[in-house]
């Protein structure tokens, strides 16, 4: 059993983001950066399948800058078996399609079981690059997979996928297959330190790809804060309490709802 | 030339979301000069085609195949493939639901283009549209041009146009047989998990909690201003992974979709998936710590500070005024 999980570099949650000087990106000199959320719940789902089915391996494999190791070597550290590292410095500027045509490229001979993904990336969220990445290798996709049914393993695979408005569904796929994973359907393992020793020794193999011109890429023209739609009251001046009674105040009086 | 606008439905029950895109489809074609052509994958002569037919479109087609009744992304995009490749449109048009999330990015991969997804509105640029999206969980606005040849792929977030605006009208109806090959997922039949106890969508007042309020032992906090209140008391989907709350009291995108008179959000910054299903309430508050959240840009009354300090002096404040 071979599985390969797709992991992305992104900004941390709670950084305060500030647009580039070209306003086509935000400028990432001094952020915090982290693993992309759901691809933390997809390498998870990755272990567990393993553990589960008592053999194999799990292929950590991203696209990214230098900096991105820092994903890898958490997911090394968390018990992934070993690594992909598509080199590319500006991968920023690259779009679903581009993206998911070189991690095709450098993954197809790999002939993986399953590939696990997280559903969208907290920053483009394109939310696209894992459909299109099984397109291209001619494999089936399920999206937002909210459970694998570890046991159903074999030739196929049964998951359950999310709906909307608290519907569900059962799928049973056959391998191989590439899925999607919704946050937030586990609780992601910690790091433990002799996980974290081991990691220093398992290999990491570093391509450096060339990425091929896309005349379909949609361009960012401008990146800006929001339009703000409504004129918002905001309450107290930095003071919480002071707020929260002048608040009140509005909702008895403006809103009417006291 | 054309624009398709994708139909979805379950058992030929329509997802409303898809006026939306007709919506937006009437008001591309009318900005770019493009007739409208809706498209409804089905297995029989859908009974929603007459429905459809009523909108002010130029075409209806059934695109039909036995294995088109129960939705899978192989059999969708084989169908669409086909329906694009008889068409030739400039524009496929859809509500950017988690379905089409699923087939969308394929299909349009099979053109060798992508899905410009999620798009909150677009603007006409000498013929050419400029749709704008949200990224980095909603903080920020992207203007995007569409670049390369057609057909150019767009999904609007719910709520983006107005399913009621969509204009009336007389379309031809056309069924076209398309072919479907191998299938390589079986779908059993979708369900509900514990069928949703609490209806907040009938809720005058709620007061919904997010990642801000830390653990589970808090949610009291955020009880107390709800029972002063006469509120109901719901979540983020956070909270409801957490299981600090049952998944009955989740709204947005997974949970339900919620238009009370006043919605307080306490600690919840205001992802995308969060703001779609409460947008709609009459009037927003919302606490939180961080005064770049974007919850605030959907506020009508917003306060920059502790949520812990302030509920408390709420919850005294409005014991007062009641007394």
């Amino acid at each position: 059993m071979k599985i390969i999980v797709l992991m992305k570099q992104v900004a941390n949650k709670d950084a305060v983001l500030r647009i580039s000087g070209d306003e086509k990106w935000i400028n990432e000199a001094d952020i915090a950066l982290q693993t992309n959320e759901s691809d933390g719940y997809a390498l998870e789902e990755a272990l567990r399948t393993v553990e589960a089915k008592g053999e194999g391996e799990v292929i950590v494999c991203t696209l990214g800058p230098q900096s991105a190791k820092s994903v890898i070597k958490d997911a090394l550290a968390r018990g992934a078996h070993r690594a992909i590292h598509i080199v590319v410095d500006d991968s920023k500027t690259l779009s679903a399609y581009q993206i998911a045509k070189t991690i095709a490229d450098a993954i197809r001979d790999e002939n993986a079981d399953l590939i696990f993904a997280g559903l969208q990336s907290d920053d483009a969220s394109y939310g696209q690059t894992g459909v299109i990445l099984a397109e291209l290798l001619g494999i089936p996709h399920a999206t937002i997979v909210i459970e694998v049914d570890r046991a159903s393993l074999g030739d196929t695979l049964r998951v359950k996928r999310e709906l909307e408005s608290g519907w569900y569904q059962w799928f049973t796929y056959k391998l191989p297959a590439l899925l999607t994973i919704q946050s937030g359907i586990s609780q992601i393992r910690y790091a433990s330190l002799k996980g974290i020793m081991a990691a220093k020794s398992k290999p990491v193999n570093e391509i450096t790809p060339s990425v091929q011109a896309f005349a379909s890429a949609p361009q960012i023209e401008k990146v800006y804060m929001p339009l703000k739609t409504k004129q918002t009251q905001m309450l107290g001046g930095g003071d919480a309490k002071r707020g929260a009674a002048e608040l009140v105040e509005k909702l008895r009086t403006e809103v009417r709802v006291i | 030339m054309s624009i398709l606008v994708f139909i979805e439905h379950k058992d030929c029950t329509l997802n409303k979301t898809s006026l939306e895109a007709i919506t937006a489809a009437q008001s591309i074609g009318r900005d770019l000069g493009l007739g409208i052509t809706a498209v409804i994958p089905c297995d029989k002569d859908c009974g929603l085609a007459q429905e459809i037919a009523g909108y002010a479109l130029e075409k209806v087609i059934i695109a039909k195949n036995e294995k088109l009744g129960t939705y899978t992304p192989d059999a969708y995009a084989d169908a669409w493939e086909e329906v694009i490749k008889a068409v030739n449109p400039q524009y496929v048009v859809m509500a950017h639901t988690y379905q089409v999330r699923d087939f969308a990015p394929k299909v349009a991969a099979r053109f060798r283009r992508e899905v410009v997804g999620d798009c909150i509105r677009y603007r006409n640029e000498g013929g050419k549209l400029v749709l704008t999206r949200r990224i980095f969980l909603g903080k920020l606005d992207a203007d995007v041009s569409l670049q390369g040849d057609a057909p150019y792929f767009i999904t609007f977030q719910s709520g983006a146009f107005r399913g009621d605006n969509a204009e009336k009208g007389s379309a031809e109806l056309q069924t076209m047989d398309v072919n479907v090959g191998d299938v390589r997922m079986t779908p059993e039949a979708p369900f509900q998990e514990a069928k949703a106890s609490v209806d907040l969508t009938k809720s005058e007042v709620i007061v919904a909690v997010g990642r801000g309020i830390k653990s589970q032992e808090n949610i009291a906090v955020a009880q107390q201003l709800a029972d002063v209140l006469g509120a109901d008391l719901a979540a983020s989907r956070p909270i409801c992974d957490s299981e600090w709350l049952p998944i009955d009291r989740q709204i947005g995108s997974s949970g339900q979709t919620v238009a009370p008179k006043v919605y307080i959000a306490l600690g919840i910054s205001g992802a995308i998936q969060h703001i779609v299903g409460m947008k709609n309430a009459g009037t927003i508050v919302a606490i939180n710590k961080d005064g770049e959240a974007p919850i605030f840009d959907i506020a009508d009354y917003g306060i920059v500070g502790d949520l812990f300090e302030a509920v408390p002096v709420m919850v005294e404040e409005i014991k007062k005024a009641k007394a």
